[in-house]
């Protein structure tokens, strides 16, 4: 049994991944000014096309780079003492703090507390009629599946092959493809958990969504 | 108050909308008053206050008609733009009403359709000599703005639209009848869904280089490419307040302003582009780009103006007879018909002659067609080519005239059946020799051991001899001395390793060593490493790019481009050999002026598909990079787009095969025409190709396009281009390429 107040209580006591900016090789490193408390920006654009807020640059071989922000935050450590000096590769430059949102901190809980079933191959993927019409009629949480269960049917180009779940037994908490599209190996099909523990998940989850401040 | 004088008094608040939209802010006083006498009116018939009110009209009307009158007088190039981008504007629905006696509408209605910017339709002019009626078929294809109905785009139309319309010339051509085109196009919708904005352009214009029936345009809007796409016609009419130009002064103002990001050129470089490109009638008249202006009433026809729609009709009708008429064989009487035809009192309407063509004179249409533009714009290029030297050179092309097509039209062809005659006896020839020599051989003892050398050859590694022990490149890039490291745009996603300058540029040949892409290389490094050494032979180097519009400053612009790149023009043409292939190369080199296209790189372009076609040899354009046509030459360089076009329409219909190659970054104009009608396109990695750049779409559509949306792969899976090569492939490739694209018989069928 997961305790709730214990895991979100956790991620609040840190609500921040800090990320270390480092060199990618070594050369002579100059800052653009940042300090400790800046905000910085990560890559935008509709495609993050436009690169993060540029932090400092380094310099081998007449060959000038800008190193930006991955992510948005703020500096909580800059190492102002590495101005023009040739350091190795990665190096830390400055320490990002960045704050989790709100699909980051969902993403930890799920990740923590549901089993993942992964696609073994690239093809497209459907429920078992029983399966299909259980969860169109109600919900997927009421499909209840256990190991060696058929439960999926794995298209490849009209040659079709019945999946087996593998894994602890439980619900379905989370449906990650849609039909009609390929999906990688590799990639999560759908997420489960023990039955038992369906409330309380759900329930954290919306704890998150309106409680998590941005 | 009366029914009709509050339907004249709307029409005359329209008239007054359109006066100040269309002068954006000027002649404010004229439009004042005309607003203070139309209200004082206003206000008094409202209150029936009039004794004699149409009389009081009448007096307003004639009065906006006098302000209208001498405004007309004092229209700028840019307010020519804005009356013809009016929602008030005739369109070409109200062209199909009030000239032609009866339509239908095909290829899709309103909305309801293809592409509603596109209008295609079936209409009906009627005749009469006398009692006798006659109806004549024509189909009218162009741009439709509707008013300003959003959906059709303001005319600009999308690349299935432009397909639409060739496919109804098509449809044209197999029924025999004319064909009417009317251009109302700010330009085209520039997006590179299949098959391309640019491929399709360049698709209409070779179709329209060769159609069977006489076409004759109208030009009210005519806006680069997409002009171009229905304009090939053999008579160019224009309406006498439209403009034609290589691209909207907005466009122009903001490459020569340099603007970026969103922000918009200020209204007087807009104004000063508008003036100079020479976009005017009066100005393509003088140019010899459009053959006949008609004449619109004061500031510009509305669909209320029906003495213009019958003067329309007129134009129509001569221009089509006109075409007609020239495709005849007797000089007299032609020379009659056309007289009577021309004559400024004629009612055409009273005049019949038939518009289907004979097979002679549906081809005499089409060579006059292409002579017409292939002489276009001749003098704006600079020619510094010898005088003797020019008229030894046409000798040698009448005298060497016979010998060539004795050599391939004649011998060549029976050339290949004696040569099958004389394999197959040989053949016999062997067989009967090894029978009648087999008891000698069997008498003569044991077969010969296979010597020493044999068998070391067989047995041993390859030596590394020949070419590969020669310098990897004849020529290297000149960055190679540049001590510095290189970062490879792709190092993001493949994570690849710096390149150190002088093994980047000298042995890797400008490729990332880990990713394959490819920098960008000067036009010498192909020159040098494509062709056979010392096998190119440089032609026309005489003509150079000047400034035919003499647009200001532009000439030390161009003089900055020479000294910079040391080419007199963007393109340079040349003969030159692959193993021992002789081929005709034009180049466009991206480093004089972006590559861009103006009179001379056309006229250079031009000789050089007409040489190829003389001396038989196969014809490559190879693009180093082009950035389009040369804004700052307006409709000389717009006009290269069917020219060259032509050029390489009646290039390929010879016999020919012409090939192109993308390298770089290849965009507009010339892709739209005569580059992107080759049959064979291929790019090479990391060349980017497109009809408009990221910032022109952006501004155009309002669509934010994908960071690769130019790149060849794209281009390749559109089926845009045939083929993707690497930079150090490509004189095997281009061998590959002749050889199994030409065939044994080279080029000519």
């Amino acid at each position: 049994m997961i305790d709730i107040s214990a895991l979100l209580d956790e991620i609040k006591a840190s609500p921040y991944r800090d990320i270390a900016i480092t060199t990618p090789h070594c050369g002579l490193v100059r800052f653009l000014g940042g300090k400790v408390g800046d905000k910085l920006v990560g890559p935008q654009g509709q495609w993050k096309e436009k690169p993060g807020t540029a932090i400092a640059t380094i310099e081998r071989e007449r060959n000038l780079k800008t190193i930006s922000s991955p992510e948005k935050g703020d500096i909580s450590v800059i190492h102002s003492e590495l101005e023009d000096t040739f350091v190795e590769a990665g190096t830390t430059l400055a320490i990002l703090r960045h704050m989790l949102t709100r699909q980051e901190v969902e993403q930890i809980i799920l990740k923590r507390t549901l089993h993942l079933f992964c696609a073994p191959e690239r093809a497209k993927y459907y429920f078992t009629p029983e399966v299909d019409k259980k969860i169109r009629s109600s919900d997927a949480k009421t499909v209840v599946v256990h190991d060696g269960m058929e439960f999926m049917i794995m298209s490849r180009m009209k040659r079709e092959a019945p999946l087996r779940y593998s894994g602890p037994e439980g619900v379905i908490y989370a449906i990650y493809f849609t039909y009609n599209e390929n999906v990688d190996a590799g990639s999560p099909l759908i997420g489960v958990c023990p039955a038992d523990q369906v409330a309380a998940i759900q329930e954290m989850i919306m704890r998150v969504q309106t409680e998590w401040n941005e | 108050m009366d029914n009709n004088i509050a339907k004249r008094i709307q029409s005359l608040r329209d008239r007054l909308v359109y006066l100040k939209d269309i002068f954006a802010g000027k002649h404010r006083d004229n439009a004042d008053l005309l607003e203070q006498r139309l209200d004082t009116f206003s206000e008094k018939a409202s209150a029936d206050a009039l004794d004699d009110p149409y009389a009081e009209l009448a007096g307003v009307e004639d009065l906006f008609a006098y302000v209208e009158r001498r405004l007309e007088n004092e229209i700028t190039p840019m307010d020519r733009v804005r009356i013809v981008r009016h929602p008030q504007r005739i369109c070409l629905k109200d062209i199909l009403e009030n000239v032609y006696d009866n339509f239908t509408e095909v290829g899709g209605q309103d909305e309801h359709s293809l592409d509603p910017s596109m209008l295609i339709a079936r209409a009906v002019i009627i005749r009469r000599r006398g009692k006798k009626s006659y109806q004549q078929s024509v189909l009218v294809i162009g741009q439709e703005k509707g008013h300003g109905a959003e959906f059709r785009n303001g005319g600009s139309v999308k690349p299935w639209g432009n397909a639409k319309a060739l496919q109804y010339m098509r449809v044209a051509e197999t029924e025999g009848i004319p064909i009417h085109a009317y251009i109302f196009t700010p330009g085209s919708y520039p997006i590179e869904d299949y098959p391309g904005a640019a491929q399709q352009i360049a698709r209409n214009i070779y179709g329209m280089a060769d159609l069977r029936v006489p076409i004759v345009a109208v030009i009210s809007e005519g806006g680069s490419g997409g002009a171009e796409a229905i304009g090939l016609a053999d008579k160019r009419l224009m309406l006498s307040h439209g403009y034609y130009s290589v691209i909207s002064p907005e466009g122009a103002a903001a490459i020569e302003g340099h603007v970026k990001g969103g922000n918009r050129a200020t209204p007087e470089l807009i104004e000063h582009c508008a003036q100079n490109l020479h976009i005017t009638a009066q100005d393509n008249l003088r140019f010899g780009y459009i053959d006949r202006i008609v004449q619109e009433p004061p500031l510009g026809a509305r669909p209320w103006h029906f003495d213009f729609f019958r003067n329309l009709r007129q134009e129509m009708l001569r221009a089509t007879d006109e075409v007609v008429l020239s495709t005849r064989l007797f000089p007299m009487f032609r020379g009659f018909a056309l007289s009577s035809r021309r004559n400024p009192e004629a009612n055409l309407d009273e005049m019949h002659m038939r518009w289907g063509l004979s097979q002679g004179a549906s081809n005499r249409l089409r060579e006059k067609r292409q002579q017409k533009f292939l002489r276009f714009s001749r003098n704006a290029a600079i020619d510094r080519r010898p005088f003797l030297r020019k008229k030894a050179g046409a000798f040698w092309d009448w005298f060497c005239k016979p010998w060539i097509s004795l050599k391939y039209d004649f011998y060549r062809k029976h050339q290949r059946k004696i040569e099958s005659f004389m394999e197959e006896m040989g053949n016999e020839w062997e067989t009967f020799k090894m029978r009648l020599l087999s008891p000698w051989r069997k008498l003569a003892g044991k077969p010969k051991k296979p010597e020493a050398t044999t068998a070391r050859e067989l047995t041993a590694l390859s030596a590394w001899s020949g070419e590969g022990r020669r310098r990897k490149w004849n020529y290297i890039s000149p960055r190679y001395k540049i001590d510095r490291a290189v970062t490879c745009p792709n190092s993001a996603s493949y994570g690849c390793l710096d390149l150190w300058g002088p093994d980047l540029f000298a042995e890797f040949a400008g490729v990332c060593s880990h990713c394959g892409y490819h920098f960008s290389m000067e036009p010498e490094w192909y020159v040098q490493n494509v062709f056979d050494q010392g096998s190119v032979f440089e032609f026309n180097g005489e003509i150079e790019a000047g400034n035919p519009l003499n647009f200001p400053n532009f000439d030390e612009r161009i003089a900055e481009a020479r000294k910079k790149s040391g080419a007199k023009s963007a393109c340079m043409t040349f003969e030159a050999s692959i193993n021992d292939t002789k081929l005709i190369v034009a180049m466009l080199m991206g480093t004089f002026r972006g590559g861009s296209f103006g009179a001379a790189e056309g006229y250079k372009f031009v000789e050089a598909a007409a040489r190829a076609a003389k001396k038989r040899y196969p014809f490559l354009a190879y693009v180093h990079g082009t950035a389009g046509i040369r804004i700052q030459e307006g409709t000389h360089g717009v006009i290269q787009m069917p020219r060259c076009t032509i050029a390489v329409r009646r290039y390929i219909d010879s016999g020919g095969l012409y090939m192109v190659l993308y390298d770089t970054n290849s965009f507009a104009g010339p892709v739209a025409s005569f580059l992107g009608c080759s049959p064979y396109q291929f790019a090479v990695r990391s060349s980017n190709i497109g009809f408009a750049g990221p910032g022109v779409i952006k501004e155009t559509t309002g669509m934010d396009i994908p960071p690769k949306y130019h790149r060849s792969y794209r281009a390749l899976s559109r089926g845009h281009i045939q083929g993707i090569w690497d930079r150090r492939q490509i004189r095997n490739n281009l061998q590959q390429a002749l050889v199994t694209i030409g065939g044994r018989n080279l080029y000519y069928r």
